[in-house]
């Protein structure tokens, strides 16, 4: 038995025919050792989960193999026979996928989807079949397997599924398996938590896992060996410590200065221009040229080479070919404008103030629908935006940040509690005085592709707002401002007369900034907007929101789960558990010195794009409980490492660390 | 010219359908699927054939009271279409006669010249009646004139298939011997090659029929010796009437009450699917019925209100289509309900709300636009199924006015026949030829629609 | 669960009670009764006594909604409204206008309805899925091209070219079973089967497309992805993931009509002149007897409400994620 598990080479994957046929993975060649965890890092529309899928054989339709070998264990495994190859599938290699939600069969108990996977590749017939399947399920840690394997999906979390997934991809003890995204519909303590898992099946299973990323963080906690993927091709191959250490490929390099975090705060973020080049188009020279700030004549006319550096670390780029003497010059950080930064202003006049908000959502039942109890998304929230800065709502899915926006906006109206903005009672105010007073605020949403009439011209999306707020005085006045608006925020003004979809998920971000900015609001909601983007996009937009902000003065309510942005972006933090704020201060009490237990366990949750950098983690346990039965007492008790009995008894009040710092924990010491 | 009311509401949506043209044209977004359409060789071999019937039907809507040869006008009512058919319409026979017979189909007491008389089958007084020796001469003579008409038909396709490749070349600006090279290997972009093919077979058929329907009865007579073929052809508007006025009359209660459902929820949205289903509980043969039986009483209370038969049997087909609609529209009206439901929470409409956008501005611009494919979708499947209901429930006596020329109405009358022997089937054939032909391309064409305009089902294929 | 089932119950309550105003008014008030029996008894020149007679005969010599007339709470019961609307509420649904009992009608005529709607429903939809199975299973194949192009062709064709070209082909020239008529007992079979063939070939083209679509639906979601790389094969996708999930749709759309069975098929049976409720309806329209129409239009409205609650909780029964309460 050789070391080496998997050899892929040239592999070409094709999806659909004719004069153009789209190159998803155009010439893709890796190597798997035995046990190794080989992560292959890109942003979305790479060709990531094509190679994974065309190396199980599982295209969809439409998509084919035109070339290149996949060898497991010297066997190619193009070669095989259908029925052989399902044998392969789920026995020798095995897959999960990105949406946990979607990949299992609604209507059959996990117990029996796992029971499947296990009578195809054991030889175990009746009980045996049973008590294996419990045997798996416990091995992925669900507690209770039992009364779980009689579950079906819709009654499990979303990483209590991920870990069904696991689980029934371990039935046939593969030697690889593969991981596609497996983490990132998750929450980051639960992505923690199935990291964690994954990396002790690893140990236990002596499996070789082929892990597909998008996160730089999950791939220094987890990787041993890496590829880096740009438009349908390994752009860059080394190992986790070495890749981490010097990134040679300038796209390489670009992902790690678009990262945010703490120690940029003073400078705008570093940005790849462009965008990803469509797939069917014919590549000449590099493929990254045109987005490339070391470019010269010969990326755009000769296609770049493998050179294989030290340690197994290779690059496709010119600049490392050994005639050219550019090596050494390249590692310079490239880009240093340090703006001027603006100077803290912390006795701003406070432009928000939300104090006791409640959303409840009744919940009917019986006979006649009598109102029984509440889902209560939003239960007793306060906090405060100062003009011109910036306030991070930090949570995990489910905790009610969005209800929050959204009630302060007054489209979702509270249950209770008051809003003031600028003196005026939000919650109070006539229909017509509201109108009136939604110039003043907007917002911002999360995915950029519905949050715009897919049949309405850009120029009339962004016009929209004007119109009803009677701003301008007439149609070409606004076309004017329009025009205005697009420059502003970095798109041509050729745009107006566009459809939305003609543009990328960036630019989308960008118009949807423009209609929000078109009524000249003072305080603008930003409902997580940049999760759904690339990091190299999701700088382009924090940068921009940040030029914007000292600009016009803006205040945000940024609304989000990404603990980076939040450090890059934000002046005061505040942590949402369940319907409530655990937690909040400035941005460098909050994350410095955080003094709420959940805070502690998100922060140390988060993944770190340093594989040097060991850090003690805090596991939590369990998923959070749903807000319509909250727990009594302190909501975060069941799952917090600190909880004694105390905690039980009632919700702990607040306590004052600072002017600025609060916090609702009894264990907190004044 | 005489205006029914169904002669109104058709050309009402003619000049929908010509104004939504013009509008689609100017719109990405509508003009996107539209291409797609086109593009599609089934699309646009089912478009000619429909084309085909929309004319006839349409031609068949301008009415008017003929003038006798002095020129004092009649009572009666008739179409331009029966104007252009004038010799189909007029060479009545006595009775049953079989496609192509110079005799009739049942034996009759003959007067011969010298005063005697025989048993036998008399000749038709127009079906064959130029041969001197049917036996001998008539299918020499079909063959010759089915010739002649193909010749025509070809000689007509020629023309306006080298006009349509000259625009087109000077269009796109290629000379037109490599236009032709392009269309000819099917490299268009738009199949105009199966566009072409078909005119050319409709052509080629509708010249043969005319060629041979001016002397022979080409599908038979009925038991009153009308023209089959004619009636056929007549029958062509009841049917498009039927599967065209029904969506468009229950379409805006549909489209008004599903979006307000959907939208505004609470006590509108309970009062209106109060009302749908009520209305969808009851069994919609039952209910039809119900009402035409209701309308027959009327009618036949006030029976002195109605200038003519031509008044009245419109007056039905109208009253049709209403009860067709309202037994119809609660499917369409439930499908935009959830559609509103759906898209009143979509970003767009939070952002629109986040402005202070009105609720109607909301709905025209957000709303209405987004469900507009679905309306349009539901237009053209449900046309093929009022074609086949009419079919249905003439049969059972409570579709169209018994005099008026329908489909059903047809196989009604030819359904006591089958009993006889030897068979009268002509009539029934030539309904069910008739209806198949415009049901069959109907309902390519609505899945061709669907496909382009539902993006979700396109993933699916 | 039995919360629902009560709930849904009261629900149906005011939707019948739309049913009955809604044919009342069609029935008595836009048309008086007058009119009814000026149709019926025909000729023009019908007098004034005949038409009370008529009515009288018949009941509907009432008044409307409330008879001034009579005391107490006969002044609300001894009215059109009561004696023929809301009497419908009891399943009392009176004598027809040619004086037959119409509740006796109904239990005789529903048997002969059942004995070629369920075998019609059966034989179909085993074939239809079966069909549609195969369509999708060779999806990439030319056979899927054709079977949709079949199917578009077969639901082209009317319904009564099925029923007429059965009769001639089936009776007419083979002479192999009866063209029409019907017995009671075990002999009723060889009367059925013609209507049964027909009644499901000319179900096959539209439900055939329709289970194509929802399989195609199926097939494409991530969850038959990751049955496939456990490594089951194709055949085993399809009969234990795609079919299990796309039966929900397909089971629930078909419980939505059992109840409607007992109406019959009105083009069928009249066709083969078979004694059930379909044919009993085209009879009384043909007879312009308005109290069978409505009794049979309020029976309608009732089965169909019975179906929409069986429909929701058979999909409790097979989609675990559906709960009702």
């Amino acid at each position: 038995m050789s070391d080496l598990l998997l050899r892929v080479s040239n592999l070409k994957t094709v999806i659909g025919s004719g004069d153009s046929p789209v190159r998803v993975v155009d010439g893709l060649d890796l190597e798997i050792r035995r046990g190794e965890t080989f992560t292959l890092l890109g942003e979305s529309g790479c060709g990531k989960s094509m190679s994974a899928l065309s190396i199980m054989r599982l295209l969809p339709m439409g998509g084919h193999i035109i070339d290149g070998t996949v060898e497991l264990d010297g066997v190619d495994l193009l070669k095989l026979p259908e029925q052989e190859m399902r044998r392969v599938r789920g026995g020798r290699m095995a897959m999960i996928f990105q949406e946990p939600m979607t990949s299992l069969n609604p209507v059959m108990s996990v117990g029996k989807q796992i029971a499947e996977s296990v009578q195809l590749h054991d030889n175990l017939r009746g009980a045996a079949i049973t008590k294996r399947v419990v045997e798996l399920l416990d091995d992925v840690g669900i507690p209770d397997p039992e009364r779980r394997a009689q579950e079906y999906p819709h009654q499990l979390s979303g990483g209590m599924k991920q870990r069904v997934m696991i689980a029934m991809a371990l039935a046939g003890r593969p030697e690889l398996l593969i991981a596609d995204e497996p983490t990132t519909a998750l929450d980051v303590t639960i992505q923690a938590q199935v990291l964690e898992l994954m990396g002790r099946l690893k140990r236990e299973y002596g499996m070789a896992i082929l892990q597909i990323t998008h996160d730089l963080g999950v791939v220094a906690e987890s990787s041993d060996h890496l590829a880096v993927m740009y438009a349908g091709q390994v752009v860059e191959r080394a190992s986790c410590r070495g890749f981490f250490n010097k990134p040679l490929h300038p796209y390489s390099q670009k992902l790690f200065d678009s990262l945010p975090t703490e120690q940029k705060r003073d400078r705008p973020l570093s940005v790849i221009k462009g965008t990803v080049p469509p797939l069917d188009s014919q590549f000449i020279g590099c493929r990254f040229a045109d987005r490339c700030d070391h470019v010269f004549d010969r990326c755009r006319s000769e296609v770049p080479q493998w050179d294989l550096l030290s340690e197994g670390q290779g690059v496709r780029c010119h600049l490392y070919d050994q005639i050219d003497p550019k090596v050494g010059t390249l590692c310079l950080p490239t880009e240093t404008v340090v703006e001027p930064c603006e100077q803290e202003k912390r006795d701003k006049p406070t432009l928000l103030s939300v104090s006791d908000l409640k959303v409840h959502f009744p919940i009917y039942k019986g006979l006649f629908k009598r109102t029984v109890g509440a889902v209560k998304a939003v239960d007793g929230l306060s906090l405060a935006i100062k003009e011109g800065r910036t306030l991070a709502l930090v949570g995990e899915s489910g905790c009610g940040k969005t209800t929050v926006g959204k009630a302060i906006l007054q489209l979702i109206r509270p249950t209770a509690g008051s809003a003031k903005f600028d003196g005026d009672e939000l919650t109070q105010l006539s229909r017509s005085a509201l109108r009136t007073r939604r110039r003043d605020m907007q917002i911002i949403f999360q995915d950029p592709v519905s949050s715009m009439n897919p049949r309405m011209l850009v120029g009339d999306i962004v016009a929209e707002g004007m119109v009803a707020q009677s701003i301008g005085v007439d149609h070409a006045d606004r076309q004017e401002r329009v025009e205005r608006l697009l420059e502003q925020v970095g798109l041509p003004v050729s745009a107006i007369n566009r459809y939305p979809h003609e543009f990328s998920g960036g630019q989308r971000q960008r118009i949807c900034i423009a209609r929000a900015l078109a009524v000249n609001p003072r305080l603008i909601i930003c409902d997580e907007p940049t999760s759904a983007l690339d990091v190299s996009v999701q700088a382009q937009i924090l940068n921009l929101l940040k030029s914007l902000q000292s600009e016009l003065g803006l205040s945000y309510l940024f609304i989000t789960h990404n603990i980076s942005v939040v450090a890059y972006l934000a002046h005061e933090v505040a942590v949402m558990y369940l319907g409530r704020i655990v937690e909040q201060g400035t941005v460098e009490e909050v994350l410095q010195t955080p003094a709420h237990p959940y805070t502690q366990a998100l922060l140390s949750a988060v993944p770190v794009p340093d594989p040097e950098r060991a850090k003690e983690r805090i596991h939590l346990q369990g998923d959070m409980p749903s807000p319509a039965v909250p727990p009594v007492g302190c909501h975060f008790h069941p799952r917090c490492p600190q909880a004694t009995d105390l905690c039980k008894q009632a919700y702990p009040d607040r306590v004052v660390l600072s002017d600025t710092h609060t916090v609702y924990c009894i264990h907190t010491e004044r | 010219m005489v205006l029914l009311s169904t002669d109104i509401l058709i050309f009402l949506l003619l000049a929908l359908a010509i104004g939504y043209a013009l509008y689609a044209r100017k719109h990405e977004h509508l003009r996107a699927p539209w291409s797609l359409v086109l593009r599609s060789k089934v699309g646009i071999s089912c478009m000619v054939v429909l084309s085909f019937y929309i004319l006839v039907g349409l031609l068949d809507s301008v009415h008017f009271h003929p003038t006798t040869k002095n020129g004092a006008p009649t009572g009666d009512v008739i179409s331009l279409f029966d104007h252009l058919v004038t010799p189909l319409r007029e060479q009545q026979e006595k009775t049953y006669s079989a496609p192509f017979a110079a005799h009739l189909y049942s034996k009759e007491s003959i007067d011969l010249p010298d005063g005697g008389q025989i048993r036998g089958y008399p000749r038709l007084q127009w079906g064959g009646a130029h041969l001197e020796d049917p036996q001998q001469m008539r299918l020499a003579d079909i063959l010759s004139r089915t010739l002649a008409g193909a010749f025509e038909g070809l000689l007509i396709w020629l023309i306006i298939a080298a006009a349509f490749v000259a625009r087109l070349a000077s269009r796109e600006s290629c000379s037109i011997g490599r236009l032709l090279h392009r269309l000819l290997d099917g490299r268009s972009e738009i199949p105009w090659h199966v566009m072409l093919y078909t005119l050319a077979i409709m052509l080629v058929l509708t010249f043969i029929a005319l060629n041979l329907a001016t002397h022979y009865h080409i599908m038979g007579t009925d038991k009153v010796g009308e023209d089959v073929f004619y009636q056929a052809l007549k029958s062509i508007r009841t049917g498009l009437v039927i599967g065209t006025l029904t969506t468009l009359v229950m379409l805006p209660a549909a489209v008004l009450l599903g979006i307000m459902a959907g939208y505004f929820r609470g006590w509108v949205d309970d009062v209106i699917q109060y009302i749908y289903t009520t209305l969808s509980s009851i069994p919609g043969v039952l209910l039809i019925a119900a009402a035409i039986l209701m309308l027959q009483v009327y009618m036949s209370n006030h029976a002195d209100e109605f200038n003519s038969l031509v008044e009245r049997a419109d007056l039905r087909l109208l009253f049709l289509c209403l009860i067709l609609g309202v037994t119809s529209w609660t499917g369409l009206c439930r499908l935009l309900r959830g559609e509103a439901m759906k898209l009143r929470e979509t970003d767009y409409v939070q952002a629109a709300t986040a402005f202070g956008v009105s609720h109607f501005t909301i709905i025209t611009r957000h709303i209405l636009p987004n469900v507009m494919h679905i309306v349009l979708i539901s237009l053209v499947l449900d046309f093929s199924g009022l074609v086949l209901a009419e079919a249905v429930l003439s049969y059972v006596n409570i579709g169209v006015d018994p005099t008026m020329n329908s489909w059903g109405n047809m196989i009604n009358s030819a359904r006591m026949e089958m009993a006889r022997e030897p068979v009268v089937w002509w009539s029934l054939v030539a309904a069910l030829l008739f209806m198949f032909t415009l049901v069959l391309s109907a309902n390519l064409f609505s899945d061709v629609v669907r496909d382009a305009f539902d993006p979700r089902l396109r993933q699916g294929k | 669960m039995m919360t629902y089932i009560i709930r849904r119950l009261l629900y149906a309550i005011p939707i019948l009670m739309g049913v009955n105003i809604l044919t009342f008014m069609l029935f008595f008030v836009i048309n008086s009764p007058d009119d009814m029996a000026r149709l019926n008894l025909g000729a023009k020149h019908v007098t004034p006594e005949a038409i009370e007679k008529w009515k009288e005969e018949r009941g509907y010599d009432k008044p409307l909604l409330i008879n001034s007339q009579a005391e107490g709470l006969d002044r609300l019961t001894d009215t059109i409204f009561y004696e023929k609307s809301v009497k419908l509420f009891m399943f009392d649904f009176g004598s027809s206008d040619s004086g037959r009992d119409i509740g006796h009608d109904i239990s005789q005529r529903m048997w002969p309805s059942l004995a070629i709607a369920i075998p019609v429903l059966m034989v179909g939809l085993s074939i239809n899925i079966t069909f549609a199975l195969l369509i999708v299973f060779f999806r990439t194949t030319y056979i899927d091209l054709w079977g949709v192009v079949l199917c578009v062709t077969m639901m082209s064709i009317s319904g009564l070219f099925y029923i007429i070209g059965g009769q001639y082909l089936a009776g007419k020239l083979l002479h192999l079973v009866p063209i029409s008529g019907y017995d009671t007992g075990f002999s009723a079979i060889k009367f059925l089967i013609l209507p049964v063939i027909v009644g499901v070939i000319g179900g096959i083209g539209g439900g055939t497309r329709w289970y194509r679509t929802l399989f195609l639906e199926e097939i494409n979601k991530d969850y038959v992805r990751s049955a496939r790389a456990k490594g089951l094969s194709e055949s085993m996708v399809m009969f234990r993931h795609v079919l299990q999930n796309a039966m929900i749709p397909i089971l629930t759309g078909v419980v939505v009509v059992l109840p409607l069975l007992f109406m019959g098929s009105l083009i069928t049976e009249s066709f083969f002149s078979i004694p059930g409720l379909g044919s009993y309806v085209i009879d009384a329209i043909n007879m312009q007897d308005f109290a069978i129409v409505r009794s049979m239009v309020f029976l309608g409205a009732v089965l169909y409400v019975v179906g929409l609650l069986l429909t929701d909780i058979s999909y409790t029964l097979v989609d675990p994620r559906v709960r009702l309460d």
